[in-house]
């Protein structure tokens, strides 16, 4: 199964790269990059199977971190909000791409 | 037990740097906590934050020479020349950035005790990134780094911009992150371990040199630190982020994160990743060129200062690529020598913006330096060295020249000699001279526009003094390169020899294995 | 691996894959939130499958617990609805993002479908779910799981610092 699981995770990541190329809520567009975070733990949990328990051990320092980017990726999105009234990426424009 | 017992033994000396800094970003936030809230108090927190750095590289300096303690050979965390040489520029590049910042910050929106506790702890995730050799502590070493700066980006309250940017990194650190995670969970599907050292046996010993989840694993690690480091299909935030950003913190950007991302970079590819040379060799080489060519072009067209230096990042970052591919010691001797040239005149540079823009972050156009030379020559002069000094222009540019010279000659003498890259990197630099130059006769040749903004008046000795400090080392490691060169040359780090190499062509067969001292 | 095992590892993958699907294409955030629960749900049935009970049990307690929660609360204190984001992009936008996205998932599938994996290796699945990760988290990762109580300790004040209401800027904005 560690074939198959390997290639649910392919989709799911592709799944969330698309999302965030395509949508314009920045929270939305957040919670894509969770989803590619959540495919790749899908990876090393099944390579785990293979070579032991280390990869289990890197998805745990993964919920960590995207806890930690969480509470301060909110807290950014509230501080954009504050100046913008808005989580459109189309309509914050002050800054030239 | 026993294992337990050895680990926590050993990594009181291991980690002492890392340690130190972070317990003093703790103790900076006590400081807070008991101070009462006001400009003195936040003086007072950067005071401590630089005497805590101050010791943090005295410790680091200790230990250099010192041997290395049990299981430092293969463990998690390396001890060799490299990794202390990165510290010591990463420890520079935090130094100016403190006391910039302390200045800067001073009646602004940002007085609080909490910037220089967050530049410490971030400065901490930059020392783990250069002395890990394990992708797990690779990953939480750029985590600790970017997570600290998303929030000094996006302190200055008072500024939309800064919110922006602050969002705007944030969401591509993340995005660019999923990459870098997925090439290490491919990797670590290939090999089977997550140790860099553990992990160049495995691929010589088995051959993987090209194995599918590995050069795949590559490609996705390759993506993810050319965010990190700004090169160039991924650069599009690094303008942004540069000019939203309070310049002092743009400062610490520009100089901590790109050594620190190239330190652990290079350490993954010429360590870890080593034998699989064959196959990250060429895309190394294409983001080499791309980076410097698109880097330098961009900058041309920028008419704030902030954005034009962003441009003359990523352009840097092509140059330091140069030195990673040619994959010799003179390359990883010339890369640290760089980081010290860049550092040096990127700090000073912001350090002259942050004077002269007076701490208003709208007054850092091209335009607001003209005639520097006339009402403050000694500044618009320290900014000329910084310029030169990046554009790698002989003598008045200082140590910049060796720098560029250097790796020149890493490139030309590498096991592959990489003469194509090499004369893409000469003329890049030449075109550089269109915008270096350009500062430097916008300060000297046009008269001072009139000054309708109010500057807000702060006390910009200090930040003056590391002009100063930065102009001055530039210069004298330009006449007198030796003692740098000497430093460079000892930061060593063990390189995995790359057996896996498919072919080689005759050519590089025959090309001697270049063994010459790098002194001229 | 039984009929009984194969079935479920389907219907979970099939699930997971659905609900990021309906994520992604979700106008309003409230509902993308709840349909990454769905995800994140389903892939803590596959952990568990794959012999991973104890991240299984994380993933729906942090996950799914924890930081979608905290999505769901800055939506509704941002109060957003379904208009307030304008998703207008131009069609050669959206089919070179949607190309893109197709190149990537093509290229991974091939590099997983080229590599030998042989299920006959695995690991065997320990009973003990906690004592082998924590073996590992306490001894060889120690640093490692020291560095992530200083990474929490950054996301906490830099949340704080970003999110508050500072009086000093207001006093420094006038």
């Amino acid at each position: 199964m560690i074939r198959e699981a390997l290639y649910v995770s392919a989709i799911l990541f592709s799944i969330g790269v698309l999302g965030v190329l395509t949508r314009r809520n920045a929270l939305i567009l957040f919670m894509c990059v969770e989803l590619m975070l959540n495919a790749v733990n899908l990876s090393f949990i099944a390579l785990a199977r293979l070579h032991g328990v280390s990869g289990q051990v890197f998805v745990l320092f993964v919920m960590t971190v995207a806890a930690a980017e969480a509470a301060v990726g909110l807290a950014i999105v509230i501080s954009v909000f504050r100046h913008y009234r808005t989580v459109d990426l189309g309509r914050i424009r002050l800054l030239r791409g | 037990m026993n294992g337990l017992r050895a680990a926590s033994l050993d990594l009181g000396t291991l980690l002492l740097p890392e340690i130190m800094l972070s317990v003093g970003a703790m103790f900076v936030l006590l400081y807070g906590v008991f101070a009462p809230e006001g400009v003195v108090s936040t003086r007072r927190a950067h005071l401590l934050a630089i005497v805590v750095t101050l010791a943090t590289a005295a410790a680091a300096a200790m230990l250099a020479n010192q041997a290395a303690p049990l299981g430092a050979a293969s463990g998690p965390l390396a001890w060799d020349g490299f990794r202390w040489a990165s510290v010591a520029v990463i420890l520079l590049g935090v130094l100016g950035s403190l006391v910039m910042a302390m200045e800067y910050n001073e009646g602004a929106a940002l007085s609080a005790p909490e910037p220089p506790a967050l530049v410490l702890f971030s400065a901490t995730g930059m020392l783990l990134l250069v002395g890990s050799r394990d992708l797990m502590l690779i990953f939480l070493g750029i985590e600790l780094m970017s997570l600290a700066i998303y929030v000094l980006t996006g302190l200055d309250r008072s500024r939309a911009g800064s919110a922006e940017a602050a969002l705007k990194y944030f969401l591509l650190g993340a995005f660019s992150t999923g990459f870098l995670l997925y090439g290490m969970a491919l990797v670590y599907g290939a090999t089977g371990t997550t140790n860099l050292t553990q992990m160049a046996a495995v691929i010589e010993s088995r051959t993987l040199g090209t194995d599918p989840l590995l050069v795949g694993g590559l490609a996705l690690l390759f993506v993810g630190f050319s965010f990190k480091v700004a090169a160039v299909p991924f650069h599009m935030w690094t303008p942004d982020v540069y000019e939203g950003a309070p310049t002092p913190y743009t400062a610490f950007m520009a100089a901590g994160v790109k050594t620190a991302a190239f330190a652990a970079f290079a350490r993954l590819l010429l360590d870890g990743l080593g034998p699989a040379y064959a196959s990250w060799h060429y895309a190394a080489w294409v983001l080499a060129a791309v980076t410097m060519v698109v880097g330098n072009v961009l900058a041309l067209a920028q008419q704030n200062v902030k954005r034009m230096l962003a441009y003359s990042s990523i352009a840097h970052a092509g140059y330091l690529l140069v030195a990673i591919t040619s994959r010799s010691a003179d390359g990883v001797a010339s890369l640290v020598f760089y980081s010290l040239a860049y550092t040096l005149a990127t700090i000073g540079s912001y350090c002259v913006l942050s004077i002269v823009s007076g701490g208003i972050e709208k007054r850092t156009r091209l335009t607001d330096l003209a005639g520097l030379a006339r009402t403050r020559p000694a500044l618009a002069t320290a900014m000329a060295v910084f310029m030169l000094s990046l554009l790698g222009f002989p003598v008045a540019g200082g140590m910049g020249f060796f720098a560029k010279w250097y790796i020149l000659r890493a490139a030309l003498n590498s096991p592959t000699p990489q003469i194509k890259l090499a004369v893409i990197f000469v003329l890049a630099s030449v075109v550089s001279a269109g915008y270096y130059l350009g500062v430097i006769t916008t300060m000297f040749m046009k008269p001072p526009a009139d000054d309708a903004l109010p500057s807000r008046g702060v006390d910009a000795r200090l930040t003056g003094g590391v002009v100063a400090v930065a102009a001055v080392l530039l210069l004298f490691l330009g006449v007198y390169p030796s003692p740098a060169v000497r430093w460079a040359r000892a930061s060593t780090m063990p390189m995995s020899p790359a057996r896996a190499v498919a072919a080689p062509t005759p050519m590089q067969a025959l090309a001697p294995v270049n063994s010459q001292p790098m002194l001229p | 691996m039984g009929t009984f095992y194969t079935v479920h590892f389907w219907l979970f993958s099939a699930l997971a894959i659905v609900a990021a699907l309906a994520m992604v294409t979700r106008r309003n955030p409230v509902a993308a939130a709840l349909w990454l629960v769905n995800v994140m749900f389903a892939l803590a049935a596959l952990y568990v499958m794959l012999g991973a009970h104890f991240l299984g049990a994380a993933q729906v307690l942090v996950y799914a617990g924890a930081i979608m929660v905290v999505f769901v609360f800055v939506v509704m204190l941002l109060n957003l609805g379904e208009n307030d984001v304008q998703e207008r992009r131009s069609m050669g936008a959206a089919a070179a993002s949607s190309l893109l996205g197709g190149v990537l998932a093509a290229e991974l599938l091939y590099v997983i479908r080229s590599q030998p994996l042989n299920d006959s290796v695995l690991q065997p699945v320990d009973n003990d779910a906690m004592a082998p990760m924590a073996n590992s988290l306490f001894t060889e990762n120690l640093v490692a799981f020291e560095v992530t109580s200083v990474l929490l300790l950054v996301a906490v004040i830099g949340a704080v610092v970003l999110a508050k209401r500072g009086k000093v800027a207001g006093e420094a904005r006038t």
